[in-house]
């Protein structure tokens, strides 16, 4: 009832928005920004609007963009894909923005990614690592690796470094990231010559996991591989461990808050997942980076907030080189981005608009997350 | 074996929560004919309560079996007083109107909750703090029965027990039966009907609560839509044991957990929720009141 009448209210204000039209100033460049402030993955919007906003502060310290301010407009999705879209049409439509950054959330990427394509504004998402998300046009790109590469690798690193003969894999059936990893995972692990002794799913928002638990107990794997967001993520490990898994769960980028520490408490220790960058990474960008963040917002960033910064340094950086903000130049420059140091590693822009980029494997341990190993693409 | 002996363990730990919510429906739809859409709310609003209570009362933790208790008795009281109020300022009012208008003031009130507490708690999931360590009763046999999954079991059963017994048993029961067979006649008796009903809506939201904090306990992450799917599939439940009766929405409730589990365990996780209402049609066809219900001449 709740979701009928919140698309009722999206329709009438994507109806506003389209005949409602605000002059921006001649002196500042307006990009747009849609991100889950609210909702199911709150923290994921949030980090990656932190990255955003010190990101467009630094670049106005430092004089701006073409000689004019830089000024993000930001738009809540609440979490939802169908929020996204009236979101981002608000974005194109109302405040006319030159290009758009967001989501981190597969599913809401590409629920807003046509529209910028119809646009013909460039869009760039931080962390959705589905490859449908860049496959739907010229127009949309993104700073992170792919599930492809993320799922091969956490494969590779269950086979290689955690000598796994048998894995299990608990998905979230209703999301598009969860089910694309757990397919690379898939394919990859047999081929290394493993074997997935199950396969079985749940939907986001559950909260009893016992059942498909139990089924997985009853086959006993030598991993759990786990691609799902960091709000079931903590309740599946704590459940598991009453059921007596004692094995290892892996996972992605999606277990990347400090929620999965929190709600799995001492049932994630000796968890791995991969992600976008590590905070105890040695490289100097990222400890310059993790210092300023860390006096504005007084917390150690995450991975989301990182590529939220990378994402808005890419974006300016292809700006500065097209020298304008008309969508196909600008689109044009980004396309061709190559070598740009960011926080997560070197960013390069291949002909799918994917970023190519190394993985690091992190482990919690002792409630802390800690750096493992790195993966170059 | 042994996985079907813990799926069924699994299954009646997550039943006895429908059955705490769906007795809640049972009392007010017993008394009053009516179908509370916004109980599924009340029992979220019971666990943020404990939530909120904990976080403000004890030391970060903090894991000891009276604080629980003393959450529990807390929630299940703020809960008794929400539902007096909504009782008081949203159905009383329309106690002459049809039926319909009530029903919808339901879903009102339901959507008032849940988009309120969006506001007022904030959308994003929040960890229920642990009060009462989980441990194992049953090592070593293969099959896992938890001490909380023991405890929200023992709680719902003598819910119930406790709920029949003042029904059945005692002269407020007497009035709450009354009321529920004829309003008209239970006031030319002298009974106030009024009070009764308050009664009746204040026992079930305080169920609801119970269910809350007992959830929290046992899933431990609670947000403000948390009590929608749990509502609906205890509604069905309530349905299916035949509503207005006590020990049938128990059953119901249990039923309901213990099919979904399997089917997720056996079959797969999509059909979890299409199986409740699979189970309803089931029913309804072959028993129209219930498994528990007395058929009985409705006056249309």
């Amino acid at each position: 009832m709740a979701r009928r009448l919140s698309l009722l209210a999206a329709a009438l204000l994507s109806c506003l928005s389209v005949g409602a039209c605000k002059q921006n100033a001649a002196d500042e460049i307006v990009i747009g920004e849609f991100a889950s402030l609210t909702g199911g993955t709150a923290t994921f919007g949030r980090s990656s609007d932190a990255g955003v906003q010190l990101a467009v502060n630094e670049i106005n310290a430092a004089g701006g963009l073409l000689g004019k301010k830089l000024r993000v407009v930001v738009e809540d999705d609440q979490s939802k894909p169908e929020e996204a879209r009236t979101a981002v049409l608000k974005l194109l439509k109302q405040d006319e923005v030159v290009a758009v950054l967001g989501e981190v959330a597969s599913s809401r990427s590409l629920a807003a990614a046509p529209e910028c394509q119809r646009a013909g504004v460039p869009m760039i998402s931080p962390a959705s690592t589905n490859p449908k998300v860049t496959a739907v046009g010229e127009y949309v790109f993104r700073v992170c690796f792919i599930d492809p590469f993320q799922g091969s690798t956490m494969a590779k690193f269950a086979a290689d470094s955690l000598h796994a003969k048998s894995a299990a894999i608990l998905r979230d059936i209703k999301n598009d990231y969860s089910v694309g990893l757990a397919d690379f995972f898939r394919d990859e692990f047999s081929h290394r010559g493993g074997k997935i002794v199950t396969d079985v799913s749940y939907s986001e928002g559950d909260i009893d996991f016992k059942a498909q638990l139990t089924t997985i107990r009853g086959v006993k794997p030598d991993v759990v591989f786990v691609p799902g967001y960091y709000t079931e993520v903590g309740l599946i490990a704590r459940q598991a461990r009453e059921l007596g898994i004692s094995v290892p769960l892996l996972g992605g980028d999606g277990w990347d808050s400090p929620r999965t520490v929190e709600i799995g408490g001492n049932a994630v220790n000796g968890c791995y997942f991969s992600n976008h960058y590590a905070a105890d990474d040695p490289n100097p960008v990222a400890q310059q980076f993790i210092q300023k963040f860390r006096a504005k917002y007084s917390e150690v960033p995450d991975a989301m907030a990182v590529l939220g910064y990378d994402a808005t340094g890419v974006l300016a950086d292809a700006i500065k080189r097209a020298g304008t903000t008309d969508g196909k130049k600008l689109r044009d420059a980004i396309a061709v981005t190559k070598d740009y140091a960011g926080v997560s590693g070197k960013i390069t822009i291949d002909e799918q608009r994917n970023a190519r980029k190394s993985i690091v494997v992190l482990k919690i341990d002792g409630g802390k997350v800690k750096f493992f190993q790195k993966v170059e693409p | 074996m042994n996985d079907l002996l813990q799926q069924i363990v699994n299954g009646i730990a997550w039943g006895s929560l429908y059955a705490l919510i769906a007795l809640g429906y049972t009392m007010v739809y017993g008394v009053l004919r009516l179908i509370n859409f916004a109980h599924g709310d009340v029992y979220m609003i019971g666990a943020m309560v404990a939530y909120y209570a904990a976080r403000a009362l004890l030391a970060p933790g903090t894991s000891s079996a009276g604080a629980f208790f003393a959450l529990l008795v807390l929630s299940m009281v703020s809960c008794g007083a929400l539902g007096f109020l909504i009782e008081r300022l949203a159905y009383r009012p329309l106690r002459g109107a049809p039926k319909l208008t009530a029903l919808i003031t339901a879903i009102g009130v339901s959507l008032l909750l849940e988009n309120g507490g969006q506001l007022v708690f904030g959308p994003d999931p929040k960890f229920f703090p642990q009060l009462l360590e989980t441990r194992e009763l049953s090592p070593g046999s293969g099959i896992v029965v938890t001490n909380v999954q023991l405890l929200v079991l023992c709680v719902s059963l003598t819910l119930m027990v406790g709920l029949q017994f003042l029904v059945f048993r005692t002269r407020v029961g007497a009035a709450l039966r009354a009321v529920s067979y004829s309003a008209e006649a239970a006031s030319l008796m002298g009974i106030d009907v009024d009070r009764v009903i308050s009664l009746a809506f204040v026992l079930g939201s305080m169920l609801a609560g119970a269910a809350g904090v007992l959830v929290g306990l046992s899933n431990p992450k609670i947000e403000p839509l948390m009590g929608i799917m749990p509502g609906l599939k205890a509604f069905v439940a309530a349905v299916v044991g035949g509503i207005g009766n006590i020990p049938g929405a128990m059953a119901g409730g249990i039923l309901m957990g213990l099919s979904e589990v399997l089917v997720v365990g056996y079959i797969s996780s999509t059909y979890r929720d299409a199986i409740a209402f699979v189970i309803l049609i089931v029913v309804l066809l072959v028993r129209p009141s219930g498994l528990f219900g007395a058929s009985l001449q409705e006056k249309v």
